[in-house]
């Protein structure tokens, strides 16, 4: 079925503002797929189910809107990780900043470089896990994405990693656009860290496609960035094998757009998938998390955490849904959708989803929407702690189930940090 | 210590009047009780005087050591030196004990000027303390007050009161849910900070209590006034014959 006319409109300006996709590797054919299906689907619009509280407009226009560069005066987070670091400024690898391409247990290649040859082992999952999470559905910037991304890494890991591994996104031109897709495949009983942060781009539409086999670990931990104006669309497609881990945990303070899409196939046995979120917004601060978690073998655990803290007009959008297909008998799923609102003028519009075939499940979800308890606040103070300080402990209360879902103490700790700090700060 | 006059209380809500002028002087080294039927506005009392949002001053004062309390934020009253311990102890998921409690204490060192405690010098005097309340570790690290019995959270309000060390303590109904070996561990907490500086108030139904903590004056309040005050043997009076006889005599 082909798009709207008005959708087909606004797709044509908005292709012709990137630049040229590869036609020649084996991404080609993934890469002319995933045109089709944008072609037939059309950028979102306001109609489109899933778009309903988010406005696509500034994702779907030609060209980012300006973003001021940030001058961030915190130290770099991650910097006491011995880690791999991978540094892409305004979506452009810095050879001169990364580290080289070389871990222990891990083979790692850059897709600007990999693409150009016939045969590759991520051909297999290059927009494969992107189009298997079109259904039921559609996600445009996610195809856009596979369509035109000018780079990305490519990660297989055989075995146990013995450092995470370290994408850093610096955003220095105002206007920059920027898309990057990355591959990340773990063998059976491999183990891998991935750690992201940085504003990136003014826009920034990234994917990263995640296979995860049996018995292997996959851990994800991500801070989007403090840069106030930047915008983001981003993916996660992940397929998860039997008594496999894939743990994914985001921060975001600031930027005026966030959509962070997270889908998550479980295909087998015994599986073990979380997905959680801990955000801060003020002001102009939109930030929406779409989660889509399928649970398709038997004695499947999934969660998802996600809190927002919201005020001065910040909207906090989450939309999750938990699918147990025909046969996932035994499906442990929870999910939980909470935002604290510092002020009337915040708002939190949550959609949460169940939707279940399978007769022998466990199956929470709640969604709650609530200011600072005042019992608790007045509790503080009558020990002492003034006001602001009661405040903000009570907000780091409330972020800690989401913080829990970090494994790693000592990540842990630098992520609740940059929390506190913010609240220190107040932006 | 703590002084109170023709206090006059209304809910911010609603304007119905709760405390109908009460007087009340608590000397420093005093051990003063209230007793009273339920309802009669003793908790109203604590909390006004704590600084608990929802309630309306309409007439009369309040002072610590000679400063208006009515005019503080509740913690500007900590810092003075007043500490009331909950008649429901209130539960935070998501904030340790031990954080709460550190939080606590720096926080009023800070206001009063002095230095903070480091962490080591901190630790050292919370497990001292919280050993004779029969306070674990597991306990200190737990979220404050969540899924504890309500003998564990009044114990921690001693604890709380013992790191904090007031000058002006108000207890409400800290015995009740407590057994009596329970009962014994937080009366043995609060006569340990018994001192030539320190004023009590004890709010509670039961002369059980104040065969513990035994005060030198006893209060009888109801319907929002003290209407009779005497020695301990008051307390006996009411353990034996109820409330009936003095609100007659009264009337
Ligand atoms: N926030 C409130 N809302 C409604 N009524 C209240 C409130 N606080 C106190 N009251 C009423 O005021 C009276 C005194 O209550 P309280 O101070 O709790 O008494 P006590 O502690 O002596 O049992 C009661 O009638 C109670 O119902
Ligand atoms: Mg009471």
């Amino acid at each position: 079925m082909a798009a709207p006319q008005a959708k087909a409109d606004t797709l044509g300006p908005r292709l012709a503002a990137l630049s040229a996709a590869p036609t020649k590797g084996w991404t080609a054919t993934a890469r002319a797929d995933a045109l089709a299906r944008l072609t037939a689907m059309g950028l979102p619009g306001r109609r489109d189910e899933y778009w309903r509280y988010t406005r696509p407009d500034s994702l779907n226009a030609p060209a980012a809107e300006k973003s001021a560069i940030f001058k961030n005066e915190e130290s770099p987070l991650f910097d006491a990780v011995d880690r791999l670091k991978i540094v892409f400024v305004d979506g452009v690898f810095s050879e001169a900043e990364s580290d080289p391409l070389d871990v222990a247990g891990i083979k790692i290649e850059r897709l600007a470089v990999a693409q150009g040859a016939d045969i590759h082992w991520a051909q297999s999952l290059y927009g494969a896990l992107e189009a298997a999470g079109q259904k039921p559905v559609l996600r445009p910037f996610a195809a856009l994405n596979t369509a035109m991304a000018t780079d990305g890494v490519l990660i297989h890991a055989t075995g146990k990693a013995h450092r995470p591994v370290s994408l850093i996104y610096r955003h220095e031109s105002e206007t920059s656009d920027a898309v990057l897709h990355h591959v990340v495949k773990l063998d059976a009983g491999a183990e891998l860290t991935v750690l992201e942060n940085g504003p990136a781009a003014a826009r920034f539409n990234k994917v990263m496609e995640v296979d995860v086999a049996e018995g292997a670990r996959f851990h994800h931990i991500r801070a989007q960035g403090r840069d106030h104006e930047r915008r983001a669309v981003t993916h996660i497609f992940a397929r998860v094998a039997a008594e496999a881990t894939f743990k994914s945990f985001t921060l975001t303070v600031n930027g005026r757009l966030t959509r962070n899409e997270c889908v998550i196939d479980m295909v087998g046995d015994d599986a073990v998938a979380h997905v959680a979120g801990a955000c801060m917004g003020d002001g102009d601060f939109h930030h929406d998390d779409t989660v889509f978690v399928t649970h398709g073998a038997l004695n499947g655990e999934s969660r998802q955490v996600f809190k927002k803290v919201l005020r001065n007009g910040a909207t906090g959008v989450f939309q999750g849904k938990i699918l147990v297909q025909p046969g996932a008998q035994k499906t442990d799923g929870y999910q939980i959708s909470q935002s604290l609102l510092l002020d009337d003028d915040s708002q939190f519009l949550a959609k949460p989803e169940l939707e279940i075939y399978a007769d022998d499940v466990a199956c929470s979800h709640g969604s709650t929407s609530g200011a600072i308890d005042e019992t608790a606040l007045y509790y503080l103070r009558s020990r002492g702690v003034p006001k602001k300080d009661a405040v903000d402990l009570l907000v780091m209360s409330f972020m800690a189930e989401a913080l829990d879902e970090v494994e790693d103490e000592s990540l842990r700790e630098e992520i609740a940090e940059r929390l506190r700090g913010w609240l220190v700060r107040r932006c | 210590m703590l002084e109170i006059k023709n206090l006059h209380v209304e809910l911010e809500e609603g304007d119905k009047q709760i405390l109908k002028g009460v007087d009340l002087t608590v000397e420093a080294g005093k051990v003063h009780a209230i007793m009273g039927p339920n309802g009669s506005g003793k908790s109203t009392l604590s909390y006004v005087l704590s600084g608990r949002d929802g309630y309306t001053v309409t007439d009369g004062s309040a002072t610590l050591e000679g400063e208006d309390l009515l005019e503080m934020e509740p913690e500007e009253r900590a810092a003075a030196g007043l500490f009331l311990a909950f008649q429901y102890p209130v539960e935070i998921p998501g904030v340790g004990n031990m954080t709460f409690l550190r939080t606590a204490v720096n926080a009023q060192r800070k206001a009063r000027g002095e230095e903070e405690l480091s962490a080591a010098e901190f630790l050292k005097v919370v497990r001292e303390k919280a050993k004779t309340l029969k306070i674990d570790a597991e306990m200190l690290k737990r979220p404050v007050n969540v899924g504890f019995s309500g003998g564990e959270k009044k114990r921690n309000e001693i604890l709380q009161m013992a790191m904090l060390e007031p000058k002006m303590c108000i207890l409400d109904e800290t015995d009740s849910g407590l057994d009596v070996d329970a009962m014994k561990l937080v009366a043995d907490g609060v006569n340990a900070l018994r001192s030539e500086g320190r004023g009590f108030l004890v709010i509670t139904h039961y002369q059980r209590l104040l065969d513990h903590i035994k005060p030198d004056v006893v209060h009888i309040m109801a319907n929002g006034r003290i209407i009779k005050t005497g020695g301990p043997e008051l307390a006996l009076e009411v353990e034996n014959n109820g409330y009936a006889d003095i609100l007659a005599e009264v009337q």
